[in-house]
């Protein structure tokens, strides 16, 4: 396998399907009778099951954060930088668990899957989800692996969010929270890019409200167009400046000509967009932008973060990128302060990149060396009473 | 191996499980031996990325903080015990810094290099170039250390300031510096230590 894939990489991986028949009572009040989770995993999970990390996903994220499918995948998983043998989740030292969340396109149940009583897809019906729910299904899934505590949670932008209330929800099923780019709650922007990217999916005559799967149609139009606001979002200035400044893909300037002059970063976004809407769910992603807009860690707190903060008994790493304006250093540092003040464990570090939001998922070498000197912390930890490996292999 | 002398004088002056504050906390080693010996809780701000990362793996809390912005964050008397080692000479504006720590701090230590020492100024009396010494190493056009002041002057800000001087001590390794530092500490120590409270 080391002959096709790179060494520090996990290689082949592949994805199970996690039934569940047990109850879920969400937050919306209704209750999922049943449901999957599409989970992966890497590493193995040692005797004492100390070494276990859950890694949340973000808004258009996935269960496959590492490795290859096949050997003809193009692309790896979407942390392929930050997962693998030697990397800062060192999958020779972790069994990493990452699962596509509920309401995901990418296997787990969600709008796309038949909704039991009506024998039809979900769509529009699926029930609203909060970043709770997910959390909750999450300790299900800890659970089924006779995971009691996860050394830590870890997840960027939305999965922070996630990473952060499982440190309220099940304090003492986690020891480590890392939170990565993300907040406590979102901004009037960030709400207002979201509701515009909701627009353009919903006012694609192809959405036919949310019931397109039973019509036999795809939004893609809207869909691509959402994806193009968020992406432009999560881009800074300076590296679309960089990478594609005025250049142009066809046409020219010369007068005289009336050939159409397109811009690369035209082409990029249309060809982000037209990626992205031929395997998103568009009801996935008016759910997910909806779990992001209700998120606000301390709501049921008093509004007060130190309070909510005060029930989490885990540490916390805390990471921020300068030049990230969706979730802004700013934004990080309320919650750093808010666990100060909660007298709680928390290390932070403000990565100068100027990748913006999208830099949390990128190679760089100092965030990838303050993951790794908090992760031999977490390791350390892991490994205090002797393990022994076992193999996990068809565990789930 | 023993920490630094200045830190283990700080040591003795930090009550056990107290709240402490460390500015500019370098890799986290007066923290991470206040944890050991004396139960502290406590927090240290940083802003040299390779002493952030070394601070992380020795499991100290480490927050990624530009002293020169203020502290705004910190409520007043937050912590029983805001420390910072020799580091009030690369700061921007020391004594807006020293305000800030007396207002988050119940109490507040400060060390600093006393460049009233006799060897800076023989150095610039007789070589007249500024002082390059053990203590020193800095070249003037590179030195991080921005604010030099003297035990003097020192305590001449703390007058100013109102500023009340609990304890002091005087660190010098050398001899005769060592002996006779007690008499004119201005003269003869390399560093001094101050507890000061408002």
């Amino acid at each position: 396998m080391s002959d096709i894939f790179p060494e520090n990489s996990v290689g082949l991986v592949t994805p199970e399907v996690v039934h569940f028949d047990d109850p879920l009572e969400l937050a919306c009040g209704r209750t999922l009778h049943n449901y999957q989770l599409m989970v992966e995993t890497y590493g193995e999970l040692n005797s004492n099951k100390s070494n276990a990390i859950l890694i949340c996903h973000a808004l258009s994220g996935h269960h496959h954060a590492a490795g290859y499918h096949s050997v003809d995948d193009k692309k790896p998983g979407w942390w392929e930088n930050h997962i693998g043998p030697g990397k800062p989740f060192d999958t020779n030292q972790f069994f990493i668990v990452c699962p596509n969340n509920l309401g995901g396109c990418h296997g787990s149940t969600g709008p796309s899957s038949i909704n039991p009583e009506t024998g039809k897809p979900w769509g529009v019906d699926f029930p609203p989800l909060r970043a709770r729910d997910w959390v909750q299904s999450q300790a299900k899934l800890a659970d089924r692996l006779g995971i009691q505590q996860w050394a830590a949670v870890v997840g960027g932008s939305l999965g922070g969010m996630q990473a952060m209330r499982w440190a309220l929800e099940y304090p003492d099923r986690i020891r480590h929270a890392i939170v990565i780019a993300s907040a406590m709650k979102l901004s009037a922007q960030n709400i207002a890019f979201n509701e515009i990217a909701r627009n353009a999916i919903k006012s694609d005559p192809d959405f036919r409200d949310g019931h397109f799967l039973e019509g036999n149609t795809l939004p893609r139009n809207g869909l691509a167009l959402a994806r193009m606001i968020g992406h432009v979002t999560y881009l800074s200035d300076e590296l679309m400046g960089n990478k594609f400044g005025r250049e142009l893909r066809s046409g020219s300037f010369q007068q005289g000509q009336d050939t159409p002059i397109e811009f690369q970063v035209e082409s990029y976004l249309r060809h982000q967009g037209d990626a992205f809407s031929s395997n998103f769910d568009a009801n996935t992603y008016l759910l997910m932008t909806k779990a992001l807009d209700y998120f606000d860690l301390a709501r049921e707190y008093g509004n007060d973060p130190v309070k909510a903060f005060g029930h989490a008994l885990c540490d916390f790493l805390v990471v921020s990128f300068s030049t990230d304006w969706r979730f802004a250093p700013e934004r990080s540092q309320e919650i750093v302060k808010a666990l100060i003040d909660a007298n709680k464990n928390v290390s932070y570090a403000a990565i100068d990149s100027n990748l913006g939001h999208d830099a949390f998922l990128l190679p760089n070498e100092r965030y990838e060396q303050i993951l790794t000197a908090y992760m031999s912390r977490v390791a350390s930890e892991a490994t205090h009473s002797k393990k022994t490996t076992i193999s996990t292999e068809g565990s789930l | 191996m023993s920490i630094r002398t200045d830190l283990d004088i700080i040591q003795q002056w930090i009550a056990p499980e107290s709240r402490v504050l460390d500015l500019a906390c370098g890799d986290g080693t007066l923290l991470k031996s206040l944890r050991q010996h004396k139960q502290v809780e406590g927090y240290g701000l940083e802003i040299d990325p390779d002493k952030i990362t070394h601070a992380i793996a020795n499991s100290i809390n480490v927050v990624e903080t530009n002293l020169n912005k203020g502290l705004s964050q910190f409520p007043d008397n937050s912590f029983d015990i805001v420390v910072m080692t020799q580091a009030l000479q690369v700061m921007r504006y020391p004594h807006l810094v020293l305000e800030e720590m007396l207002r988050i701090g119940k109490e507040c230590i400060v060390t600093f290099p006393n460049f009233g020492n006799w060897r800076a100024r023989t150095s610039l009396l007789i070589h007249g170039r500024m002082p390059v010494t053990k203590q020193l190493t800095y070249q003037w056009y590179d030195t991080p250390n921005i604010h030099f002041c003297t035990v003097n002057d020192f305590e001449a800000l703390c007058d100013e300031k109102k500023i009340r001087i609990i304890h002091k001590e005087f660190v010098a390794e050398r001899i005769p510096d060592k002996q006779i530092k007690g008499i004119w500490p201005n003269l003869f120590s390399d560093t001094a230590i101050y507890l000061l409270s408002k």
